[in-house]
């Protein structure tokens, strides 16, 4: 890789997240890579949801990141495939949700071929509180006020959170 | 171009003069960067037609969930609608833009559009005549338990496709739908636990689940019989035959229902499709008109 994109990909990969600034996009796990094509930095990133409204802000974001940066030709790329999993959310992506008081996401659920079950006990979905750190926390809705996110209430210390659902 | 000083600035200049579609917010092409080569041996036309079937039953079941916005029951069932809303609108404008991707729109006789992207020329300068949607989709909601019920036949006749649709030979799509099988996964249990809490809940809300259902019940006559396009695209391995996956809706569906302590309504007399033949009741030509009307009377505006 040569330096000119080792640079590009490190401009990039401060660009954060508008719905949850305090990711980047790298932390996320949806710049999927990044190089240089004949003098052009290439990006590759990957929609979180199909819906996700903020996809037109981080492609400009990027652009407007790396123009300052000095790189003139820029091109940001879409992959839908494979599809985004909050498996790809970073270590330190997670670290950084629940310091800001929002419960990382566990494992995916498996995928497999074939008919999808049905579901239709109880979510199972758990997640520790990110205040009180107890386990004891209960779903309040299945959707919160982004797409990606889930809201909970701790039973130990009674505070409501988000929770980054899994897919 | 100078480097712009805001992220609005960039949005609104980096995209040449079609900056303000889809209305000021910069969401340009969503296939920026994808092959949309179309596999050998696929007519476009039918590749293109196919895609405003799938699209065009997420963006017209999209905006009737949107009805919802200030009046759903409780604020918890506002947010799920507004979020099942947006996931299927990105859908659609996924697989609208890749309608586009095929030429479909220099097939359609209203459209001179100039520079508006092909998703936003397909979803807001097409008349109801041209949209492929399913009557399911298009139905009025009716009260809560009905819109539930309605959005568990769709979600879950859409999930079967969809999963199908993971091995589609055209790349494009099988990605659109590996994506979509998580979210309806989540929509499709969310619709079936609420109508499970309606059928097994008061007496009123079980009533008005019973009357769902037989609201809802008649519109899937059409649902589980091929086009003409859907039969060739499905001998290519590009598309799902809907009979393939009849008796697997009719099997959640039961199963829904009957742990519902709901009776399951007769299944109707199977009909020709209509809604994918762009046959419609006037009932999308209203939706149409909210939908639509911003975008037709006043084509540059921003906000």
């Amino acid at each position: 890789m040569s330096a000119g994109a080792v640079d590009a990909r490190s401009v990039a990969s401060t660009v954060t997240d508008p719905e949850l600034p305090l990711l980047t996009l790298a932390d996320l796990g949806i710049l999927r890579d990044v190089r240089v094509e004949d003098g052009t930095v290439v990006v590759e990133v990957t929609p979180t949801y199909s819906g996700c409204p903020a996809m037109g802000v981080m492609r400009a974001d990027l652009v407007l990141a790396l123009h300052r940066a000095g790189f003139a030709a820029v091109d940001v790329r879409t992959v839908l495939s494979p599809a985004w999993s909050t498996d790809w959310i970073s270590n330190e992506g997670r670290r950084k949700l629940a310091a800001a008081g929002i419960a990382p996401p566990g494992a995916a659920p498996a995928r497999a071929p074939g008919p999808v079950p049905l579901q239709l006990g109880a979510v199972r979905r758990t997640a520790a509180c990110p205040r009180c750190g107890s386990p004891d926390t209960v779903e309040q809705s299945e959707f919160g006020a982004t797409a990606c996110t889930a809201l909970r209430r701790c039973r130990s210390c009674l505070e409501p959170f988000e929770h980054v659902k899994e897919i | 171009m100078a480097h712009e000083e805001t992220v609005y600035d960039a949005l609104t200049n980096a995209h040449d003069d079609a900056g303000h579609w889809a209305f000021g917010t910069g969401f340009d092409d969503p296939l920026a960067g994808v092959d949309t080569t179309v596999p050998d041996g696929v007519d476009p036309a039918d590749l293109g037609v196919y895609c405003l079937m799938l699209g065009d039953d997420a963006l017209v079941l999209a905006q009737r969930l949107t009805e919802w916005m200030t009046n759903a029951p409780e604020l918890e069932e506002e947010v799920a609608f507004g979020n099942i809303a947006l996931d299927l609108l990105g859908q659609a404008r996924l697989l609208l833009a890749r309608a586009g991707s095929t030429g479909v729109l220099g097939r359609s006789r209203t459209l001179a559009t100039g520079s508006i992207p092909d998703e936003d020329a397909l979803a807001y300068f097409r008349d109801a005549d041209e949209f492929r949607n399913t009557a399911l989709v298009e139905a009025p909601n009716g009260d809560f338990a009905q819109t539930m019920i309605r959005l568990l036949v769709a979600t879950t006749v859409r999930l079967a496709v969809f999963a199908r649709l993971r091995g589609s030979r055209d790349p494009v799509l099988a990605a659109i739908a590996a994506k979509g099988v998580h979210e309806l996964t989540y929509h499709r249990d969310h619709a079936a636990r609420w109508v499970l809490r309606l059928g097994d809940g008061t007496a009123e809300s079980s009533r008005r689940a019973r009357a769902g259902a037989a609201a809802v019940w008649p519109l899937t006559a059409e649902l589980f019989t091929a086009t003409d396009v859907e039969a060739r695209l499905t001998t290519l391995g590009v598309a799902v035959d809907p009979v393939d996956v009849r008796d697997e809706v009719r099997g959640v569906l039961t199963t829904v229902l009957e742990r519902a302590t709901l009776t399951v309504p007769a299944w109707p007399a199977e009909t020709p499709p209509r809604g994918r033949q762009g046959v419609h009741g006037p009932e999308l030509a209203d939706l149409l008109a909210t939908l639509q009307g911003l975008a037709r009377q006043h084509p540059a505006a921003t906000w």
